[in-house]
């Protein structure tokens, strides 16, 4: 993408500016649009209600009648909030859900930015989120608020650990941390993707698979405690904190928490796409390529790397409306008793097997 | 002036004017969340020279691991966060003679030392080369932190566990 661009703007930095800035516009937004309405919908089938029917044909306007009242709404400030942090914190946690959609691969022709440190660069740079959210919950002046950025911050940090000794582990394996080269090597068809052992053949594939998988879970659940999604989203509890770090938000500002959640699902989705579930391969091979009709090959990836990470966000909301809340000690003991010695053991088995 | 060179000057305004205001402000969480700025701003300037895999780790080891933590400390500490702290000058004489040797030791290497001024290419990525180096070279020292940080570990679990004598 960075290519096309810079074939029109001659400027090299401007160019990757654009190209890195670009999946706000093609993608986040329309996706928010339509995730917002699919969660509803999600919820409303899972617990045998209708759901929103009214606007437009059943409901389909519904995000953007929700959008233009958010728009409407007065913009409070209390008095006794910290008036710079507490306006700032909702676009630095968007800035950093938004940043990490630049180092996404979303087919072999399109990827924001064509960085070697990839997944890596994903992982450091949503840390701005917990900042931000730790900035939104002081800054609110509001006992909730607080404690709801408090949990956030403790139940990031520590499943920072989990899913970033997978991620090594698959470092380790595929030899790039870029998710664009870990795509490329998933090629062809669904047997090479590395949930079922990668390239390796014969007997080390069956022996890698079941701690592929298992790796596969555990960046699931880590990265979905990471985006404090239901079953992990004790900072947000309406039952107990009202609702967490944005109790003091109104209008767009909290739209802009709201998006930055929408837009942190979808980069799950596609964190573990890219590591686990092939990237952008396709599953069949190629439409275009057994036709002969190769510029349609990048629109195929596109649909397919789209079509993964939506699966995975749609699972997301699925275990939204299933699972009750885990408490406080649950979730640490969930991660410091289980998941971190697992994945310890999954880093040394794919360690070894990849030297074999 | 080059479009890299402002995109230089912005990063490293950022980086400084946010440092001044660490030291100076007067609220802590404050000060906290602009030092959130200036680690920020020298991530960009690693950038800028090419070193893609040092700018993530800064990002990585600063903001999402120190920084985060050091924010937790102070928001659960009450009592630090409404105190104003006190910033005026103390041991004038004694503070400007170690700035002195500090600055002058600087100065001295920035003048000394033979920088090569060839405008070097870029390497593509830098993580493979580091890595190399970390395990083959340099893989006592690496060793050694690594045992470091365990024993930091250890040693904070255990104040921490520390069971109150009756």
């Amino acid at each position: 993408m960075y290519e096309i661009i810079n074939d029109f703007i001659q400027i090299e930095i401007v160019s990757m500016f654009i190209s890195a800035a670009l999946p706000l516009f093609v993608f986040i937004l329309p996706f928010a649009l339509f995730a917002v309405l699919a969660e509803r919908k999600v919820s409303a089938f899972m617990q045998d209600r209708i759901g929103p029917n009214r606007v437009g044909y059943h409901g389909i306007l519904q995000t953007v009648a929700d959008i233009l009242k958010l728009i409407q709404k007065e913009d409070i400030v209390a008095e006794k909030n910290d008036k710079v942090l507490f306006n700032i914190a909702p676009y630095l946690v968007f800035a950093g859900s938004f940043a990490a959609f630049a180092a996404i691969p979303f087919s072999s022709k399109y990827i924001g930015s064509h960085t070697e440190v990839g997944i890596f660069y994903i992982i450091a740079i949503s840390s701005l989120v917990v900042a931000g959210i730790l900035m939104g919950g002081w800054a609110s002046n509001n006992k909730y608020s607080l404690l709801g950025a408090m949990r956030s911050a403790a139940q990031i940090i520590s499943y920072e650990i989990p899913t970033a000794l997978v991620v090594l582990a698959m470092i380790m394996f595929t030899g790039t941390m870029s998710l664009d080269a870990m795509s490329q090597q998933q090629t062809a068809y669904f047997w090479n993707w590395n949930i079922l052992g990668g390239h390796e053949t014969g007997i080390l594939k069956i022996v890698l698979t079941p701690f592929m998988i298992s790796g596969f879970l555990i960046l699931f659940t880590s990265t979905l405690a990471e985006v404090n999604r239901v079953p992990f989203d004790i900072p947000e509890a309406e039952s107990e904190l009202v609702s967490g770090f944005h109790t003091e938000y109104t209008g767009m500002k909290f739209a802009m928490f709201f998006l930055s959640e929408y837009a942190n699902m979808f980069a799950v989705g596609a964190i573990v796409t890219a590591v686990f579930l092939g990237g952008y391969q396709s599953p069949f091979g190629y439409i275009g390529n057994s036709i002969g009709v190769t510029w349609l090959v990048p629109i195929e990836q596109f649909f397919w790397f789209t079509a993964k990470g939506l699966f995975m966000v749609f699972v997301q909301m699925w275990l939204r409306w299933t699972l009750p809340r885990l408490r406080v000690d649950q979730l640490m003991t969930i991660c410091w008793k289980y998941l971190i010695p697992y994945s310890f053991l999954n880093l040394i088995v794919i360690g070894i097997i990849t030297l074999l | 002036m080059d479009l890299y060179d402002i995109i230089f000057y912005l990063f490293a305004l950022l980086t400084l004017v946010s440092a001044y205001f660490v030291v100076t402000n007067k609220n802590i969480v404050h000060s906290a969340f602009f030092l959130l700025f200036t680690l920020f701003g020298i991530a960009g300037l690693y950038v800028l020279l090419g070193a893609d895999f040092l700018a993530v780790v800064q990002i990585m080891v600063y903001v999402g691991g120190i920084l985060i933590l050091l924010l937790f400390g102070v928001m659960i500490t009450n009592k630090i966060t409404n105190v104003s702290i006190k910033t005026g000058t103390i041991h004038i004489i004694p503070a400007a003679i170690v700035i002195g040797l500090f600055a002058g030791a600087l100065a001295s290497i920035m003048v000394k030392t033979q920088w090569q001024t060839e405008s070097a290419k870029i390497p593509f990525t830098t993580s493979y080369a580091l890595g190399k180096s970390l395990i083959t070279e340099y893989v006592l020292i690496f060793e050694i932190l690594g045992i470091l940080l365990l024993i930091a570990l250890i040693g904070a679990a255990s104040i921490a566990r520390r069971e109150e004598k009756e």
